[in-house]
């Protein structure tokens, strides 16, 4: 059963990672984000107090959208090519598996934007203290983000447009974790990424659950 | 520890696709060393009944009763399209364990093993997803249209590796359209339940 978890991570790591005949990997997501943070000051104007104000936001913003961004390859390819079914057959429950692509997903984007975080905090001219509670923000919250990614795939799976309605189920879902995560940084104290690491941990302990629901209702 | 001898029970299975009940009081009860083929029209359920069969699908009415691992080989290989041959088998092989001694070689694989799973024709595809099968080692074969895009020896092939499999104390169920020859192979007309 470990080594059966193991295996399903390992593969799953490494199509999140470097993409699948579908396209894909974290190399897109990545510059998309980076993208967002480059073009945010042609839209607000380059006033550097302005930038140095909003800037945490935009961060936490652009890494939402860009975590939106693999939804459709997370579920819906595997449940397609059968391997869903395969897995049930010997016994591995849903949850586990489930529980394993959270892990994979958040490891596959969270690490990388994270350093992506960094050029993209320069490019807004944030300074250090900012820096680091977007960074610690991030770190509480991307789990959340990667739960309810995995979950609300594993929900529109199967579905036609399911990518467009995944996209559109996300966002609220991800309101919390980008209320207290942004917060922190007008608060300038732990307490605002302690809140999100906590919305982080319930998405966590939930996603398995209802991500698994999800694919027997659908099979 | 020996594993309990195979068996598979159903009884009085009844399955609904949307408002339209497929078949109903449909009962099997297959031993170990048997092997049963499903017969049928398309869309007459014998999917469906498969997946009941393996628990992927409840039934809308009626059980199933299984003793020993499953095995299904339907449309979809699971095999990653863009991973070598080689790397997908080699996945399913870290879950089930190695390959049986010569099995890619008599599947006609032996070769293919670098070539991504997406560049292979319908009937390799069809060859690996049996490999994997293999490797499962299942006790249960739930084989839906195990012949599709299979060139005449590859069936035979099918055939003689089904026959096997039963020979070995194993069960095996199948749909299929074509004609399978085996010693002591029982036919299920669907038909006879359909409504």
């Amino acid at each position: 059963m470990i080594r059966a978890l193991w295996a399903i991570l390992w593969r799953d790591l490494r199509l999140l990672l470097l993409g699948s005949a579908g396209g894909g990997g974290v190399v897109l997501p990545i510059l998309f984000f980076l993208a967002v943070a480059i073009i945010f000051p042609f839209a607000v104007g380059p006033d550097p107090v302005l930038l140095a104000r909003v800037g945490g936001g935009v961060i936490w913003l652009a890494a939402l959208l860009a975590a939106i961004l693999p939804l459709d390859r997370l579920i819906e390819p595997d449940r397609e090519l059968g391997l869903f079914d395969q897995w049930a057959l010997r016994g591995i429950a849903e949850e586990w598996i489930i529980a394993v692509r959270v892990l994979a997903h958040w490891l596959s984007f969270a690490p990388a934007l994270m350093l992506a975080a960094l050029p993209a905090a320069a490019l807004l001219g944030l300074d250090g203290r900012v820096i680091a509670i977007v960074e610690l923000g991030l770190l509480a919250g991307t789990p959340g983000l990667a739960a309810v990614g995995v979950m609300v795939a594993a929900i529109t799976a199967g579905l036609k447009g399911g990518a467009a309605l995944a996209g559109l189920l996300v966002i609220p879902l991800c309101v919390p974790i980008l209320i207290f995560g942004a917060g922190a940084l007008s608060i300038g104290g732990t307490s605002g990424i302690a809140l999100t690491g906590a919305v982080s941990l319930v998405l966590v302990a939930l996603a398995p659950f209802a991500g698994a629901a999800a694919l027997r209702a659908g099979r | 520890m020996t594993m309990p001898a195979p068996a598979l029970q159903a009884s009085d299975l009844a399955c609904r696709r949307g408002d339209r009940v497929l078949f109903a009081g449909l009962s099997l009860d297959l031993q170990a060393g048997e092997a049963l083929q499903l017969a049928g029209a398309n869309g007459i359920g014998k999917s469906s009944l498969m997946r009941i069969l393996g628990g992927l699908a409840l039934p809308y009415a009626g059980s199933v009763e299984r003793t020993g691992t499953v095995g299904l080989v339907d449309e979809r290989p699971a095999l990653d399209p863009a991973a070598p041959l080689g790397r997908s088998l080699t996945f399913w092989a870290s879950i089930d364990g190695p390959l049986p001694e010569g099995a890619l070689a008599r599947l006609g694989l032996a070769r293919l093993t670098d070539v991504p799973v997406r560049y292979l024709s319908t009937g390799q595809k069809k060859r690996a997803a049996l490999a994997r099968l293999l490797g499962q080692r299942a006790a249960i074969w739930l084989l839906d249209e195990p012949l599709n895009g299979l060139d005449t020896a590859a069936c035979a092939l099918v055939e003689q590796l089904v026959g096997e499999h039963c020979e070995g104390g194993g069960i095996a169920v199948i749909a299929s359209h074509q004609t399978f020859t085996l010693p002591a192979l029982k036919r299920l007309d669907m038909a006879e339940f359909a409504r």
